[in-house]
């Protein structure tokens, strides 16, 4: 079986992020940029596939700029067998993502796509969804185990309020959350097996859609800041506060 | 313009989000109709018509929607959306699963977690875990949202909206529902709790969550929330996972003690109104942005804590 891994390219999550002066966007300038942390989970979960012998090949795409290609790699190194950059300079909607992830899977055929459940730098949580829409195939989100058996995938979902468990034929579109597993760190004989794997660069135009943004940016503002509090003793002091100053007791 | 509020419910009862909602969809326009899409769900339909501002409850009401699973829910709103411009979801489990696949359906792009609505068209969603915020201009044909309930108020009750019985969506799908194992609590539900009390890593195990953080939930009627650390470790079930890719919560009172406050856990927590840590490291994050910091040993504090608030009726 093949699994498709659709990884994205994004501010590391450990840095602090800067609004632009001119609110045209988020300042990216010469920040270290990683794989969005969800996508590391879905890589993993293909390369576990792969190593129990259920996946023979796992294909990982990215959209987005010519240095996607070092995100492209990381994925390589994890375990992918080959990647497919289309390249883009500008940000991508998930609705166009999803477009493209269309066409390159009427090329390649995968019996599983797992993607993040979430980007951490649009927070959209919207293009497996709308992948499964556009192919009409079953999706299972927020995936917290994932079992394969024969043509079904059974996948326990994180939901509010606890687990649910449902079944969805294959092919079959998987989000990952964040306890599906724990990604593993690329050993370094797989960094440099990885820079042999291939790689093809591709164009939106190569697929032919349209990736023009729908949406329209108005303003990218800080958020409000929150005032400064007080450091109180005792927890006698905080019951008094909480009761006399806040009024919330 | 129409717009349609698909509720948020679990068919015994109609949840608290979908007044919020509600809120948002009458800032774009005056004409909201309600969904619910469920099974046996008289008791939310009946909540709903009482709801201020619902023009009509349509109630779709069939086996194949009684776990509001993505593929019925598109088969029924999507023909639908013939007869509105806009459809609003709940920004929790439910409806980020669910939206997306209509919007694509409808091809347009969906607006995520919406907190301000500025006018019909332009909206106010947070990024990069809260710490920016885009203002977007959205000219496609139908909106698809899901609004963050916490950004807004409910609307008032004393509504009698007429409910209308439409067509359910019969299959076949090729995604099933097996089981669940929703937790029981006696405890306010974690997203819209007055107050919340939440424990991270400092906790150490599962026992300790249980025997320190409970207690002092249940003296202060709060719900239970951890941070992304806690519930990785097993400490506490994932679905109290508060931040970015948990849930967002906005208390009267948040407590959060052994959290260091990472940017992750603060996206979900920073709008409460009263934020108090309780943390042994004085230089701790979280201590940026709370009302009230004690540097303690949560060992010492919260039973002390817990002798304080019985000493003023608590
Ligand atoms: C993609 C991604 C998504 C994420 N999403 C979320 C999310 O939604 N929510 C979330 O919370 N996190 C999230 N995180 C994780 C986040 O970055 C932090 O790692 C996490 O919030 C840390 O949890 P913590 O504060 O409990 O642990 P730590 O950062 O380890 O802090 C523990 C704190 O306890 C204090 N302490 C220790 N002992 C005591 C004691 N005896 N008494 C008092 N204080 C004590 C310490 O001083 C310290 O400040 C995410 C991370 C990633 C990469
Ligand atoms: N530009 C992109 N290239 C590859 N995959 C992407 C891209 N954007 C989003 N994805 C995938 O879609 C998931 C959800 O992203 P989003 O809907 O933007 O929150 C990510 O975790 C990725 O798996």
């Amino acid at each position: 079986m093949k699994i498709l891994t659709p990884i994205k390219r994004v501010l590391d999550y450990n840095l602090k992020v800067r609004v632009r002066p001119d609110s045209s966007g988020v300042d990216l300038t010469n920040l270290k940029m990683s794989m969005n942390p969800f996508d590391e989970i879905a890589v993993e979960e293909a390369v576990r596939l792969k190593e129990k012998g259920i996946a023979t090949e796992i294909v990982a795409v990215s959209i987005g700029p010519e240095q996607a290609q070092e995100t492209l790699r990381t994925a390589l190194a994890m375990g992918a067998d080959r990647g497919i950059l289309i390249k883009v300079d500008h940000d991508v909607e998930p609705l166009a993502v999803a477009k493209l992830l269309k066409a390159v899977i009427a090329a390649e055929a995968p019996e599983l796509v797992f993607l993040g459940k979430q980007a951490i730098d649009d927070d959209c949580n919207q293009t497996g969804q709308m992948l499964a829409a556009l192919l009409d195939w079953p999706q299972a989100t927020f995936a917290y185990r994932v079992t394969v058996e024969g043509r079904q995938a059974v996948v326990v979902r994180e939901v509010d309020g606890g687990l649910m468990s449902v079944a969805v034929d294959l092919p079959a579109i998987i989000t990952v959350d964040l306890r599906l597993n724990e990604p593993r760190y690329a050993s370094l004989p797989n960094i440099m097996k990885a820079r042999k794997k291939p790689i093809d660069m591709k164009a939106p135009g190569d697929y032919g859609v349209d990736v023009a943004p729908r949406l329209k940016v108005l303003k990218v503002a800080e958020p409000p800041k929150r005032a400064g509090g007080v450091k109180v003793k005792t927890t006698a002091e905080l019951v008094d506060k909480l009761k006399n100053e806040a009024g919330v007791l | 313009m129409a717009v349609l509020v698909v509720a948020a419910h679990d068919n015994s009862s109609l949840k608290e989000a979908t007044a919020k909602v509600l809120t948002a969809a009458l800032a774009i326009s005056p004409d909201v109709d309600v969904l619910v899409a469920g099974h046996n769900a008289q008791g939310p339909c009946a909540a709903a018509a009482q709801l201020a501002g619902v023009r009509k409850v349509l109630s779709a009401d069939g086996a194949t929607l009684a776990k509001q699973m993505a593929e019925p829910m598109e088969a029924l709103i999507v023909p639908l959306m013939a007869g509105y411009d806009a459809v609003l979801f709940a920004a929790d489990t439910n409806g980020k699963n669910s939206a997306p696949r209509i919007a694509a359906k409808l091809d347009v792009m969906q607006l995520s977690s919406v907190i301000q609505v500025l006018s019909p068209t332009q909206f106010v969603r947070p990024i990069y875990a809260g710490n920016a915020l885009l203002t977007v201009e959205s000219l496609e044909s139908k909106k698809v949202l899901t609004v963050q309930p916490t950004a807004f108020k409910p609307v008032a009750g004393g509504g009698a909206a007429p409910i209308e019985a439409i067509a359910t969506p019969g299959g076949p799908f090729k995604s099933a529902f097996v089981s669940e194992e929703l937790a029981k609590s006696d405890r306010p539900e974690l997203a819209g709790a007055k107050r919340v009390v939440s424990g991270g890593r400092a906790l150490g195990s599962a026992d300790e969550f249980r025997s320190v953080i409970e207690p002092l939930a249940d003296k202060l009627g709060a719900a239970v929330g951890a941070s992304r650390a806690a519930v990785d470790a097993g400490y506490a079930p994932n679905d109290y996972q508060v931040g970015q890719t948990g849930k967002v919560v906005a208390p009267e009172l948040y407590v959060a003690i052994g959290i260091s406050g990472a940017i992750q856990h603060l996206a979900g927590m920073k709008d409460s109104k009263v934020i108090v840590a309780i943390n042994k490291d004085e230089e701790a994050p979280i201590f940026q942005i709370a009302d009230y910091g004690l540097v303690a040993d949560y060992k010492v504090a919260i039973p002390e804590l817990t002798a304080e608030l019985s000493k003023i009726g608590y």
